[in-house]
């Protein structure tokens, strides 16, 4: 295709829409109001995502060894534990840090009454390592791998809140795709129904093209570009909104619920937007494009 | 050259448009097809633009076969003829120039080559003055003047009219005559489809008569 002709067929796009404003304006309102919800979700589960990863990578495994186990023969198994690959972190405790520490927490203020034990540590023989995976979805094939090991007596791990906050999820996802698909079936609906206005109101022109020989490209991409650009300005306006909004309401979740500012932190709009406008802007480009062109496939034969 | 070899159409209702017609046009021939209404000259009309199949016979135009033409091949097919209508079809929110250049972008040329074209083909037409104007605010005849630019454009070699003349009055149809076998007179070959006998009897050309899809007549230039 010619530069010229490529410019006459952006330009006729364009003149398509203002001809046709209202359902044009109705049609961008539409396919907003879906990437709006699709970007609100979209931020949502990236946050949540985060927060579950940051609540994974914080959740520990315990592991404590038989009583008749040296220190020595405990820091070998530690080797072994920290040459695996999903392992980030292992901290050994040993006896004595494991009381000094039960001691800090339960006798808070009462220090006194834990001086009875001071010679006969209760927590002998209760020598630990803490570990952290790089991965929470490897953590019930590590924990096997650990009770198989010679001198293991407990594993401890929990796997509550991240399968609780990971369900959460699931649910919040599978809620904005039944949304986000009811409102792309409107678009879709709405953006087909303006095109075929404006191959109805373009229909003497279309047919003088089509017998003075313009190929069925030519006459089809105003129309495709028309739907393009209503996608495409609908996507626009609400990443707009979304990237004015985020920080605020951040800022304002963060004010608002201080106290949990240590469980739930979250992704700056510098790392959620990138992803968020490119997947944005394909939905609505993309969904303005096809809709088009399958439309007005069906409204212009040779 | 334009030959029909033993050409039917009939329409899913059961109308038989075209029985068997056999038709030459050499390159350069201006022609007049007359008949009633129903008498198939749409039809043949149609035919030439290659908007239908026939259901038998041969078509070929500028050695073009169209029967079996494949559907990419039909716009490449489409920009050698030139198409007047009756109603002008002039886009109403276009001024003359516009509507003129209108033809040389959908088959996408330049913008340096519209600009020479298209006032060189107003001055054919004599519209050179009224290249601003919006059909609304043209004469008829100066509308169909402005069709016949469009359709000459694209340098057409066929060049097919309908009902040329059937929205304008006697004198005006004569200047839109007399401008088609100007056309005509360059190399254009000209088919124009009428109802009036009037105007193909002062021209004294070629007529081909139509009558229920059969050819009754062909009347060659000077013969009565």
């Amino acid at each position: 295709m010619k530069l010229s002709t490529f410019v006459y067929c952006i330009r006729e796009g364009f003149k398509n829409i203002c001809r046709n404003i209202k359902f044009s304006l109705a049609s961008m309102a539409t396919v907003s109001a879906c990437i709006f919800l699709f970007c609100l979700f979209f931020s949502l589960i990236a946050n949540l995502q985060y927060i579950v990863k940051n609540a994974e990578t914080g959740v520990g495994i315990t592991v404590l060894f038989n009583e008749d186990l040296s220190e020595s023969d405990i820091l070998k198994i530690g080797e072994k534990i920290k040459a695996r690959p999903e392992v980030r972190e292992a901290t050994f405790i040993s006896a004595e840090e494991a009381w000094d520490n039960f001691k800090k927490d339960y006798f808070r203020g009462k220090e006194e009454l834990a001086k009875g034990f001071e010679k006969d540590n209760p927590l002998a023989g209760s020598a630990s390592y803490n570990i952290f995976l790089n991965d929470i979805s490897k953590q019930e094939s590590f924990v096997s791998w650990l009770k198989e090991q010679a001198g293991v007596r407990t594993v401890n791990y929990s796997s509550s809140a991240v399968a609780s906050l990971s369900s959460f999820n699931r649910m919040i996802a599978m809620i904005s795709a039944a949304i986000i698909l009811v409102l792309l079936l409107v678009a879709v609906f709405l953006i087909s129904n303006t095109i075929s206005v404006a191959a109805e109101f373009r229909k003497t022109e279309n047919g003088i093209m089509r017998l003075i020989g313009a190929t069925n490209g030519m006459i089809r991409a105003p129309f495709v570009i028309e739907g393009t650009i209503i996608g495409l300005v609908g996507a626009m306006v609400p990443l707009l909104l979304i990237y004015y909004l985020y920080a605020k309401v951040i800022a304002y979740l963060s004010a608002r619920f201080e106290i949990l500012s240590g469980v739930f932190r979250f992704l700056p709009i510098e790392s959620v937007f990138p992803q968020m406008s490119l997947a944005a802007l394909i939905l609505g480009g993309g969904l303005g494009f096809l809709v088009s062109f399958f439309t007005i496939r069906k409204h212009l034969k040779v | 050259m334009i030959e029909l070899s033993d050409v039917s159409k009939t329409y899913e209702t059961g109308t038989r448009a075209l029985r068997h017609v056999d038709l030459k046009v050499e390159d350069g021939e201006f022609v007049f097809v007359m008949g009633r209404s129903g008498s198939g000259k749409s039809t043949l009309l149609r035919l030439l633009l290659k908007e239908m199949e026939p259901d038998s016979g041969t078509l070929i135009v500028n050695d073009m076969p169209l029967c079996g033409m494949p559907r990419r091949f039909i716009p490449k097919y489409r920009r050698t003829i030139g198409m007047v209508f009756q109603d002008f079809r002039l886009l109403k929110d276009l001024n003359v120039y516009d509507n003129v250049a209108f033809a040389q972008r959908v088959i996408g040329k330049g913008t340096r080559e519209i600009r020479e074209n298209v006032p060189e083909v107003l001055r054919k037409v004599s519209l050179s003055s009224r290249y601003k104007s919006k059909p609304a605010q043209l004469s008829g005849g100066e509308q169909q003047r402005t069709a016949i630019a469009r359709a000459i454009v694209n340098k057409p070699s066929l060049l097919l009219a309908d009902e040329p003349t059937g929205n304008l009055d006697a004198k005006t149809a004569d200047e839109i005559m007399c401008l088609l076998e100007e056309i005509n007179r360059a190399g254009t070959t000209v088919i124009v489809i009428t109802h009036s006998r009037e105007v193909v009897e002062k021209m004294n050309k070629r007529v081909i008569v139509l009558d229920k899809g059969i050819i009754t007549g062909d009347t060659c230039r000077g013969e009565t």
